[in-house]
């Protein structure tokens, strides 16, 4: 295996040593690692599928039952159990979101080392890429490309249109990144010293610097993560999901739409957004922390502590005073 | 940088992403369904071929797409003229513009709110690093930020509805419907209340973070030190040193946010059913009005790049690193 492969695996066992004791950094993963196993183990935790309609006994759909009438969610406008569309909810809301998220990584991060390592016409071009893409409003145009899109007839599912236009969207701000530390990292010596030697490109790109800037895309990735669940719950409440796979965001979008709110039903609206909250969270915590601990800035500023500069103690005061 | 230049590159700048807003918004609406001519007089009235082909020439369309229809479009365009509303069958720039108030009230209010609240609580978080105060703006900004703006205007909705019995949609009750805004100030705020609270606070946690860090940035410089050991005290140094060079990423951020207080209106304003133009951006995407949508995109794009424009001009004479030549 390649030296620098090694070398970023023992950074990585030395960043778990660090990372275990913080204590932000491991709520994020468990706000994330349960929400991803409640999508994985969905049909293992739920009694009903989501789509079934719950009954009373004289054989009407039971609507908008409070909690523990029936399941530990109540049932939504049309009887359906709402526990178990949460449950199922999570592998639409993840999927999208984390699909979505590494296209954005991806593409970013591509762009982002041609930009910083190539550099040129192929940078400036790039780079006034993402600016242009910074200043349009991001929902208006998501909601106007979906629906174009969406006119077009391609045969492809809601879903993926969600996805791709998330995942092609989002990317700039990880190739911002990632061109500021290609740009570092190509004028070290190790890299001079690959070149002098006849190393190509694609040779210096991935055996140098792809292991250093790792990391710090990895942190980028887990921010991105929680944009991209964001997003996909936005676009699906504003009626953009697929409504045959609901999504969190498409509960509550149903919630909305069929009164959930004037019949005081939150078991029905509460618990979709509650669990958005708990996966973007979860995904900031553990993006921050990693960020933190791989890009270490500002410890400390100049009013922390004592008001003075000098403890002034009596005795010098009286020696001050006896110079003044 | 020189004034002029960096004023030069913006402006070329804000041009380029106009021109792409306009190249979106000319491809899509040949994407989209239905004839332009239909687009223009509206979907459902009767007219007949001969006419349907003497305004097919006098808009331009037996001519290439490209340069001539797109240019023809573009003067269209410019001269404001976007269309007619399919479902509301009204012309799409009439309809815009008396929306567009109501957004901007909507959106001033809690600019201004989550702007000042966060200016505030951000300098107190960054002086006080590391103390309760501290940790409880953080960890309020990480949670505003995770939370789906909608979601939260949802539960401000319900809450503010059953408990404080707050209006639930609208702008102004139906009984005052018509009148003149300032006569009916009390009705108004009352609806007012509930959205721009939503907005604030999800923009609040932003600004206050972005003060928080950059109020740390200044007090770690050598001068505040300097200002320090000539004795002045903390609020001193912080009002006289700290303050206004830590409030000038603000203007660059709130120029940057206003892409996401669009998107925040459109979510807010479908939540409350607020008559702006977020509520009628997504009204014309249920219905399938694309002459609307067109509109409406080509309005809020546009009023963001020139929001950001000026920002950045404003920000070159805020800014006293960059030299006027």
């Amino acid at each position: 295996m390649q030296e620098s492969w090694l070398l970023f695996k023992r950074n990585l066992a030395d960043f778990w040593k660090t990372f275990r004791h913080n204590r932000m950094g491991l709520m994020g993963a468990f706000l994330v690692l349960t929400a991803i196993l409640l999508a994985i183990f969905a049909p293992l935790v739920t009694t009903t599928s989501p789509n079934e309609i719950i009954r009373d006994a004289n054989g009407r759909g039971l609507t908008f039952a409070p909690p523990f009438v029936h399941g530990p969610l109540g049932t939504d406008d049309a009887g359906h159990d709402v526990w178990a569309q949460l449950a199922f909810g999570a592998r639409i809301s993840l999927t999208v979101g984390f699909l979505a998220g590494f296209i954005a990584m991806f593409v970013g991060s591509l762009l982002g080392i041609l930009a910083g390592y190539f550099g040129g016409w192929l940078d400036n071009l790039i780079m006034r890429i993402t600016d242009v893409l910074l200043v349009i409003p991001d929902l208006p145009l998501m909601l106007v490309l979906v629906a174009a899109i969406r006119q077009l007839n391609l045969q492809i599912s809601p879903l993926t249109v969600l996805i791709l236009v998330i995942g092609l969207l989002y990317w700039t701000s990880t190739a911002r990144l990632v061109r500021s530390q290609v740009l570092t990292i190509k004028e070290r010596q190790f890299v001079a010293r690959a070149r002098a030697i006849g190393a190509g490109h694609i040779h210096i790109i991935r055996n140098h610097i792809l292991p250093q800037i790792m990391p710090l895309i990895v942190a980028n990735t887990v921010l991105i993560l929680s944009t991209a669940i964001l997003i996909e719950s936005g676009l699906a409440f504003l009626g953009l999901g697929d409504p045959t796979q609901p999504s969190w965001g498409t509960m509550l979008n149903f919630a909305f739409d069929r009164n959930a709110i004037s019949n005081n039903a939150w078991w029905f609206y509460l618990p979709p957004g509650l669990a958005i909250v708990w996966v973007s969270l979860g995904c900031v915590l553990l993006g921050n922390v990693l960020e933190e601990m791989l890009n270490p800035r500002l410890t400390g500023h100049h009013l922390e502590g004592e008001a003075r500069v000098v403890k002034i103690t009596g005795e010098e005061a009286a020696h001050a005073q006896h110079l003044g | 940088m020189s004034r002029r230049d960096l004023l030069i590159r913006k402006l070329l700048l804000s041009l380029v992403t106009m021109f792409v807003v306009v190249a979106i918004n000319f491809v899509l609406f040949r994407i989209l369904p239905g004839d332009p001519v239909r687009a223009v007089i509206g979907r459902n009235v009767k007219i007949s071929a001969e006419v349907q082909q003497s305004l097919r020439e006098q808009f331009g369309l037996d001519k290439p797409v490209f340069p001539d229809q797109f240019f023809s479009t573009l003067g269209q365009w410019a001269r404001g003229n976007l269309g007619v509303s399919w479902s509301l069958r009204k012309p799409v720039a009439e309809i815009l513009v008396a929306k567009l108030w109501n957004t901007l009230l909507l959106i001033g209010l809690g600019q201004i709110l989550s702007i000042f609240l966060g200016v505030v609580l951000g300098l107190f978080a960054g002086w006080k690093r590391k103390t309760a105060l501290d940790v409880g703006a953080l960890t309020f900004s990480l949670i505003a930020w995770a939370t789906p703006t909608f979601w939260l205007g949802i539960i401000l909705l319900a809450a503010g509805s059953s408990w404080l019995g707050l209006p639930t949609r609208g702008i102004v009750s139906p009984e005052n419907v018509g009148k003149p805004l300032y006569t009916v100030i009390p009705d108004l705020m009352a609806h007012l209340f509930l959205p721009t609270l939503t907005l604030s606070i999800l923009y609040l946690g932003e600004y206050m973070l972005i003060m928080r860090s950059s109020i740390l940035e200044v007090l770690s410089e050598d001068y505040i030190l300097t200002a320090k050991a000539k004795g002045m005290s903390h609020w001193q140094v912080l009002w006289k040193h700290a303050l206004k060079n830590a409030m000038l990423p603000i203007v660059t951020i709130v120029a940057l946010n206003l892409g996401f207080t669009v998107s925040g209106a459109i979510y807010i304003e479908t939540v409350f059913s607020y008559d702006g133009l977020g509520k009628l951006f997504q009204t014309a995407l249920t219905k399938q009005d694309y002459p609307l949508l067109q509109g409406a995109f080509l309005l809020l794009a546009v009023s963001v790049i020139l929001a950001n424009m000026l920002a950045d001009i404003l920000y070159t004479y805020l800014d006293p690193r960059v030299k006027a030549s």
